[in-house]
């Protein structure tokens, strides 16, 4: 387990089992997380607030090692555990957990009680100023808006100095544009310092926006780890697959492999459908699942031609909405149904509607592997 | 009117002693993990099922010239506890003892969690988050655990007749010398007592609904 760690990256490797009535959990980690942002990212439950619970000393591992540049958090072999207290490390969570009954200035100033006051004051003046709530000084916290709370929420973990920030979907429920001038303010602010931040999500949007590494986790695993492109638009799971916005999931029986060509034929479950996907690790007669995005498919209202595409199926639309600037067209093949967005000029171009007739075209790479 | 007034004293004296005992009792209460806790629970909800006599009884034997707590008491200061004002509020100290455990430890418990999360984080220990964030959040059930061990000793009679026995000025309460006086058949002296106790009870407990309904709030209202 000794590895060169750089200096002010963060590195977990732990194993922490949580037992509840109905069911044991297994969270069975082992990642790194140099300065900048990186994002967990998975579905609910799979063990990503464990994960930021146990680095800040919330949740005792039952083994393994967290570091922090040259500070050791927990080390089982040698039956080191600092209390969070001791650990510096700064943790929004999900609810904000601002004290209520405090002003936004004594919310900030709480974890400077080791400081003089001038000391004090200045630092808690200087972090309000860069997070915009400077006017807000003295409101209490139920009195402001969520943007701000959550401005206020950043203002007092980051007011520390601390060696790790953790975030845990801190920006729920945040239009777009304030979010991205939030996150602004982040970068800013650590651009000088450059700690670890670990920022956990389960929205794409969020990966899209913040992306400069991603881990991903399902089920207590880091599954995959790399830039967001990498992880997010390839998933090897099912459940992150669905997390990550993959509409269309569907089981098959591998027919045939042609190494040549680096792809094999798959049958498409309960069907006559068969389409070319990526070739993978399988042999032939194993069941696999399929991942589609549904803006990778093209409809057609007319058998097309010409085209570089390998897989077209024919089917017909069952449902047709509206959702935002987008139309959603559900087509069914055969048993084998798809999604597939569209845009409203689409629709009317090929006068598509229900019971239509028309073909998908998915191109090979499209169409992912997920376990 | 010696005895109303004594009784006053007895109470606040009670309600002060248990707010600074029965804190630490409900803070373990609230917060501790362990198996066994149903055994503290049930400790402390005895006094709200056993007959004051009973209670009392033991409370008498304890502090009596031959009991542990008594000799104790004898050599360290010379007289005995029994019968006197010092003993009266033990005895009421320990029948008192659920009525400011419980608002506390249900008022600590109600405290959001990730509330005292977000103060270890921030680098306090348990005292600082106790008098920072639990207690300031725990207005309301610290005023109704003051409240009502203050209104429930008022009132007890079993307790302090075991203990205290009927010596005027120093243990004779008011409900003790309401019960004399019907025996001696002055219903008007007796009448005037009970009435003036009775508003005051209900006085205390629309006081203490009104802070659990939050009617008003000792801060600004959300």
């Amino acid at each position: 387990m000794d590895r060169e760690i750089d200096p002010s990256s963060v590195f977990a490797s732990i194993r922490a089992e949580r037992r509840n009535r109905a069911a044991s959990f297994v969270l069975d980690v082992s990642l790194e997380a140099p300065p900048g942002i990186t994002i967990l990212f998975g579905p609910s439950g799979a063990g990503k607030s464990t994960l930021l619970d146990c680095l800040a000393g919330l949740v005792s591992p039952d083994a393994g090692k967290i570091i922090a540049g040259q500070n050791v958090f927990f080390d089982s072999a040698k039956q080191i555990n600092l209390p969070p207290q001791k650990r510096r490390v700064a943790y929004v969570f999900q609810s904000l957990a601002l004290f209520p009954h405090l002003t936004v200035g004594q919310n900030v100033e709480y974890g400077l009680n080791h400081l003089p006051q001038t000391q004090r004051q200045t630092r808690v003046a200087e972090i309000l100023e860069a997070f915009h709530v400077a006017h807000l000084r003295n409101q209490k916290t139920s009195q402001i808006s969520g943007g701000e709370k959550q401005r206020t929420a950043l203002a007092r973990s980051l007011v520390t100095a601390p060696r790790v920030l953790l975030l845990d979907e801190p920006l729920a429920g945040v239009d777009a544009e304030l979010k991205a001038s939030i996150v602004h303010d982040l970068r800013a602010w650590n651009a000088a310092r450059r700690i670890p931040i670990l920022y956990v999500t389960h929205s794409r949007d969020e990966v899209d926006a913040l992306g400069e590494r991603v881990i991903a986790i399902d089920n207590g695993q880091v599954v995959s780890c790399g830039a967001p492109m990498d992880v997010l638009d390839a998933p090897r799971r099912k459940r992150l697959a669905q997390a990550s916005g993959f509409e269309n999931l569907l089981s098959g029986k591998v027919l045939d492999l042609r190494q040549p060509d680096g792809v094999m034929r798959v049958r498409l479950g309960g069907t006559a459908c068969e389409i070319e996907v990526p070739l993978v690790h399988a042999s032939t007669g194993d069941r696999v699942q399929i991942a589609i995005r549904a803006g990778d498919i093209l409809l057609a209202a007319e058998p097309p031609h010409g085209l570089s595409a390998r897989n077209i199926l024919e089917g017909r639309i069952t449902s047709l909405e509206r959702r935002g600037a987008m139309m959603i067209a559900h087509v069914d093949c055969g048993n084998a149904k798809f999604v597939a967005h569209v845009t409203p000029g689409a629709v009317r171009e090929l006068e598509l509607g229900i019971q239509k007739q028309v073909w998908l075209v998915l191109k090979t790479h499209s169409c992912h592997l997920v376990d | 009117m010696t005895s109303l007034w004594l009784s006053f004293e007895l109470a606040s004296c009670v309600a002060t002693i248990l707010l600074f005992l029965g804190a630490p009792v409900a803070y373990w209460l609230a917060y501790s993990n362990w198996r066994g806790k149903f055994l503290l629970e049930s400790i402390v909800a005895l006094p709200l099922v056993l007959p004051p006599t009973v209670l009392g009884f033991y409370a008498l034997l304890a502090m009596g010239p031959r009991g542990p707590l008594g000799k104790l008491w004898m050599t360290l200061f010379g007289h005995g506890l029994a019968f006197t004002f010092t003993g009266l509020v033990i005895a009421s100290v320990l029948y008192s003892f659920p009525f400011a455990v419980q608002p506390l430890m249900v008022s600590f418990e109600a405290v959001d969690r990730k509330l005292l999360d977000a103060s270890a984080v921030l680098g306090a220990g348990r005292w600082r988050t106790f008098c920072h964030i639990i207690l300031p959040l725990s207005v309301p059930g610290v005023i109704t655990a003051l409240v009502l061990s203050f209104a429930h000793t008022l009132g007890e009679f079993g307790v302090v007749l075991m203990v205290g026995g009927n010596l005027a000025g120093v243990t004779r309460t008011v409900s003790i010398d309401i019960y004399d006086r019907v025996q001696s058949l002055e219903y008007a002296e007796a009448n005037y007592q009970a009435l003036l106790l009775l508003v005051i009870s209900f006085a205390i407990l629309c006081f203490v609904y009104a802070v659990n309904r939050r009617a008003w709030t000792p801060w600004t209202a959300k």
